[in-house]
């Protein structure tokens, strides 16, 4: 079993993840021990820097009692020789018991997959697929919220080029949660994303106004606007201001609307909101690591 | 005979209803170039009892194989291959295009790994056939623009 694109998940199938995570939190938090993968080896490829996901990936093998080997950047691999990923991933598949790729290239991972004997989880390609990170974000969700369905969440950002943010809007369309999307207007959710989620049988609302959309929010999505998508740095100063989230964008929200990000961020969330009640964007962070042992347990055979 | 514009053929193929304006397109795909050896005619934008207007392609001494066949589906759905032996038509049938797509296209992606030298075939699942609509199964890519990709 691969974990390549959340489309290839049911929802009843993502909720079983995520039981499964919820049992996962004592050992993640170091509280319980667990020999759950002794003797497993995971083989983690990251052909681009990742400091969040290839970390919450090795803890969650370690924390499991397995381990983990392979690179966090191809220089100085056979990988800057010029190895095919197909030749990289069918070595790798000999040494371990189960590969995680981040790879620049889109359908890197579902191309391992079919290389590789052994499960192939996707830790981001390219401009393609994030599927652990969704499965993180709604277990937060679920977590802060007790449900996922029925919230209304609101996502900022940039719209147009953010990998995470598509697939999340997906999931949660699929969850049959209310969408709000706000973002500058060169920076909205493309119209093709937008036409996949009203097959859906949702209609989510786009817009520019973060000040409006917030005062309806359950949960505030929050991603990183990149300067370089701005040509004018002034234009880019105006936009960065117009969404960012402080205390005075809080005061008329509902007290218990929870904001995430899936980091790092740069500014858009000013420090001070870090010890407010509705950060959850550390917590977050962490459950990757429960999200994670529960997907390695599973592809491993380890749990149901 | 009258309506023939050019000489019968006593061998070959007729590409008939061709979708007007691709003949070009499907002289590419069946590798008919200046070395050409056999005797090709094209006839561009012929009026057509079926549907307005259609191309031609007649190709002498050739018949075509399945990729082939394949590839003229994708861009001419319609298209009519007729073989010709001593001077009638012997078979008849309308292309079809196939439920997967391997190895006749490529991906409109350029970020997509099978455009990077991988040992993998480009392959595609059919969404919708009219207007033809394919999705590569690396990538996800959706891609209509299907002329432009075909190898
Ligand atoms: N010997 C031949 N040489 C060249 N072209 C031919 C020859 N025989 C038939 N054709 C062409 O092949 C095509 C199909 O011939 P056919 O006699 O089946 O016509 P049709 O009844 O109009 O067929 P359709 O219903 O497919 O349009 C026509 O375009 C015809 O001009
Ligand atoms: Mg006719
Ligand atoms: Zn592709």
């Amino acid at each position: 079993m691969d974990i390549v694109s959340i489309r290839d998940f049911s929802r009843a199938q993502i909720e079983h993840v995520l039981d499964v995570a919820e049992r996962m939190l004592p050992v993640a938090k170091g509280d319980e021990k667990s020999k759950l993968l002794d003797g497993k080896v995971l083989g983690s490829l990251f052909y681009e820097p990742s400091t969040r996901t290839r970390l919450s990936f090795e803890a969650a093998m370690a924390r499991l009692g397995g381990k983990s080997l392979g690179f966090d950047e191809p220089k100085g691999s056979s990988v800057a020789k010029g190895e095919t990923l197909a030749d990289t991933i069918r070595m790798v598949d000999a040494y371990c018991d189960a590969i995680v790729l981040r790879h620049p290239q889109e359908g890197a991972a579902r191309l391992a997959g079919h290389f590789a004997a052994k499960p192939v989880l996707n830790a981001g390609d390219g401009a393609g697929q994030h599927p652990t990170q969704t499965m993180l974000d709604l277990f937060t969700i679920r977590k802060s919220k007790g449900k996922i369905d029925g919230n209304h969440v609101v996502i900022v950002g940039d719209l147009k080029y953010g990998r995470t943010v598509h697939s999340l809007s997906e999931a949660l369309a699929m969850f049959g949660a209310q969408l709000t999307f706000v973002a500058p207007p060169t920076l909205q959710m493309p119209k093709e994303h937008l036409k996949h989620i009203q097959s859906m049988g949702i209609k989510p609302k786009s817009g520019t106004d973060l000040t409006e959309a917030v005062k309806d929010a359950d949960v505030l999505y929050v991603t990183r606007i990149q300067k370089e998508r701005f040509p004018d740095p002034a234009e880019y100063q105006k936009v960065a201001g117009a969404f960012k989230i402080d205390p005075a964008l809080l005061k008329d929200a509902k007290k218990d609307m929870i904001i995430m990000h899936p980091l790092p961020r740069v500014n858009e969330i000013s420090p001070e909101v870090d010890k407010t009640p509705n950060a959850k964007y550390f917590e977050q962070a962490f459950n990757g690591v429960p999200v994670r042992m529960a997907l390695l347990a599973m592809v491993l055979g380890a749990v149901e | 005979m009258k309506e023939f514009k050019v000489t019968p053929i006593r061998n070959g193929t007729v590409i008939d209803h061709i979708q007007v304006g691709t003949a070009l397109k499907v002289l590419r795909i069946i590798g008919v170039k200046e070395d050409v050896s056999s005797t090709v005619s094209v006839l561009m934008h012929v009026p057509s009892k079926k549907a307005g207007w259609k191309d031609i392609v007649k190709i002498e001494d050739r018949e075509l194989d399945p990729k082939e066949l394949d590839k003229i589906a994708l861009i001419s759905p319609d298209a009519t291959i007729n073989i010709i032996r001593d001077f009638n038509v012997a078979e008849k049938f309308v292309v079809e295009v196939p439920q997967k797509i391997v190895g006749i296209m490529k991906c409109a992606n350029p970020g997509c790994i099978t455009n990077k030298n991988e040992p993998v075939e480009p392959e595609f699942v059919v969404e919708s056939k009219k207007p033809i609509t394919l999705r590569c199964i690396y990538c996800d890519r959706i891609t209509t623009d299907i002329s432009e990709n075909v190898i």
